[in-house]
């Protein structure tokens, strides 16, 4: 394992996904994320000079719609997907920015 | 004290005039009832897919035509990930590595001259949804009406160096992009809004100093505040021998200052990528030029043309092109065949009247050019007079009448009858000797009272140079 994930980063991870971690699973986490950048590094055995970064895998390009609304009223279905809702509104924990 | 210099970039984000959303087929418009205006897509939810609207990459690529940039002919989005309940997806579909244009400029005209203020790119991205807070429940509702309306926000580089020069530039921007369609551009509604990143430095100093960023403005005045208070704050800070620091800072415009929003220490790290559910764009030189073909005439092209094809003062072209609804509505009223000076002023003064009573934007514009041509053509002929016809423009700017109708229906046409009139003045010299007899002893003013008499005596539907002739005669 070349990899190693510090205790740190494993934090940081955590605050930035929202996720409370528990030590077992902070030392899962670790040993995942380092067999993932193992994983990813098999790339580096490659050469790849001149060869442009892919952002998809399928040779597609140019999708794209006419500014024609389709979508009706549709609320009464969309806030059933709220966790809590009030007068049409998705409810959510108080934030301020 | 030492000099210092102001250095100023600024973050322009502009909704797009679109019908639809960048990535679904909701409808843009404004002010409907909380979250009708949603879909899958634009909440957020899993499974659901973007597909880019056109008109969209349109808008962006004219814009950046318009204001010189190079349009990057090989694009795509890229998510930048935050947590925020405005924002469904908890990413929002931007670009980072390739923006649609680059390395533009646009000319502004300062004290000191032209001046090229750069662009550094413009990307296209989405808005977010709207926040309501509630007072006494601990709860926000969140309305995804907005969620997925396009943006494309404009980076300048920072070449501006005090508000006069941040006004001219956003002056700009709002014209330009008003003349292509592609927005409204009204600060107030949040249709433009204007980001000032803003730091200051030793005159002379090559390095910037550190920058601050500065949100939540929502009008021309307000930004001018606000660079003037954030430039005294940080100047102040240098001189008393404190560091200024990195931070975004929320503009209070009623309380004429500003506080920090976000401080470095919980920096945001977006942990940008591309967009696996887009895929990248490909613009051919046919698109690009379709584009070019189709720009219109700006604002500089257009006061050019005006003074020179109706003789206009540049006072007016001024006015009447600082909005391209009022100078449609002048090119259109020109071509019903009325007097193109008349037109002007009726523009630049009951109009503009009306529109500052009323705090309404040129762009709220509704009457008829047709309508604005027939009630110039009935004053021409002196079938109205002035005070009438200034009444008839009021009832014209709300309401949708024929002027010709009106006037017939409400019996506002002047009284041309000559005997009618000889016996009305008649009556008020017989009336008013005291003024009669001013007026023979040199005091030339006191016609316009027997004229005032005389309007009145016929309800305001006499031809008042008819009646000082009349009156001049008979005294």
């Amino acid at each position: 394992m070349a990899n190693i994930i510090s205790d740190e980063t494993i934090e940081y991870v955590g605050i930035l996904a929202k996720l409370e971690l528990n030590e077992a699973q902070k030392e899962r986490a670790k040993k995942d994320m380092a067999d993932m950048l193992d994983y990813i590094d098999k790339l580096g055995e490659l050469d790849t000079d001149g060869i442009e970064p892919m952002s998809h895998v399928f040779d597609v390009k140019n999708v794209w719609r006419e500014d024609v609304v389709t979508n009706t009223d549709d609320r009464e279905n969309i806030i059933k997907n709220a966790p809590g809702e009030k007068n049409g509104m998705f409810e959510v924990p108080k934030t301020f920015d | 004290m030492s000099a210092y210099e102001t250095v100023i970039g600024l973050e322009v984000h502009v909704e797009l005039a679109t019908k639809t959303k960048i990535f679904c087929g909701c409808s843009t418009q404004f002010g409907g009832e909380p979250n009708t205006h949603t879909c899958p897509v634009c909440t957020g939810m899993p499974g659901s897919l973007p597909v880019l609207n056109k008109q969209v990459l349109k808008y962006a690529v004219a814009v950046g035509l318009a204001t010189n940039c190079d349009i990057t002919r090989y694009c795509k989005f890229d998510r930048k990930n935050y947590f925020y309940p405005d924002n469904p997806q908890n990413y929002q579909i931007s670009q980072l590595y390739l923006p649609i244009c680059r390395n533009g400029h646009v000319d502004i005209e300062t004290e000191d001259g032209t001046k090229s203020i750069g662009i550094h790119e413009i990307h296209m991205e989405e808005d977010a949804g709207k926040l309501i807070h509630d007072e006494y429940d601990d709860c926000s509702y969140v309305d995804f009406n907005r969620s997925g309306v396009p943006l494309i926000e404009i980076v300048s580089e920072p070449d501006l160096r005090s508000a006069d020069e941040v006004i001219a530039y956003l002056e700009k921007l709002k014209m330009t992009i008003q003349y292509l369609g592609a927005s409204d551009c009204k600060l107030q509604e949040g249709s433009m809004r204007a980001d000032v990143n803003l730091s200051v430095r030793p005159v002379g100093q090559k390095e910037f100093g550190t920058r601050t960023e500065m949100k939540n403005l929502n009008s021309f005045k307000a930004i001018r505040r606000a660079i003037e208070g954030e430039r005294e704050r940080q100047i102040d800070m240098i001189e008393s021998g404190q560091k200024v620091v990195q931070e975004t800072r929320r503009w209070d415009d009623n309380a004429g200052d500003s506080y920090a929003m976000r401080s470095k220490e919980d920096a945001q790290d977006y942990r940008y990528f591309p967009d696996p559910d887009l895929v990248p764009i490909s613009l051919s030189d046919e698109f690009i030029a379709d584009i070019k073909a189709a720009e219109p005439e700006f604002r500089e092209a257009k006061k050019t043309r005006y003074t020179s094809e109706f003789s206009l003062p540049e006072y007016d072209t001024d006015i009447i092109t600082g909005s391209k609804r009022m100078a449609d509505v002048f090119e259109e009223t020109v071509k019903f065949g009325a007097d193109p000076k008349k037109v002007s002023n009726y523009l630049m003064g009951e109009t503009m009247r009306i529109l500052k009573e009323k705090e309404l934007d040129p762009q709220d514009i509704t009457f008829s050019s047709a309508s604005l041509a027939k009630l110039i053509k009935l004053q021409e002929s002196k079938a109205i007079n002035g005070t009438v016809a200034k009444e008839v423009f009021e009832v014209m700017f709300f309401e949708d009448i024929d002027p010709e109708e009106y006037v017939k229906e409400k019996g506002l046409m002047t009284v041309n009858d000559e005997g009618a009139l000889r016996a009305v003045v008649e009556e008020v010299i017989k009336n008013n000797t005291q003024s009669v007899s001013d007026y023979k002893n040199g005091k030339e003013k006191a016609i316009g009272f027997l004229v005032g008499q005389t309007m009145k005596a016929m309800k305001g539907k006499a031809d008042p140079a008819s009646v000082n002739a009349m009156l001049k005669e008979l005294l």
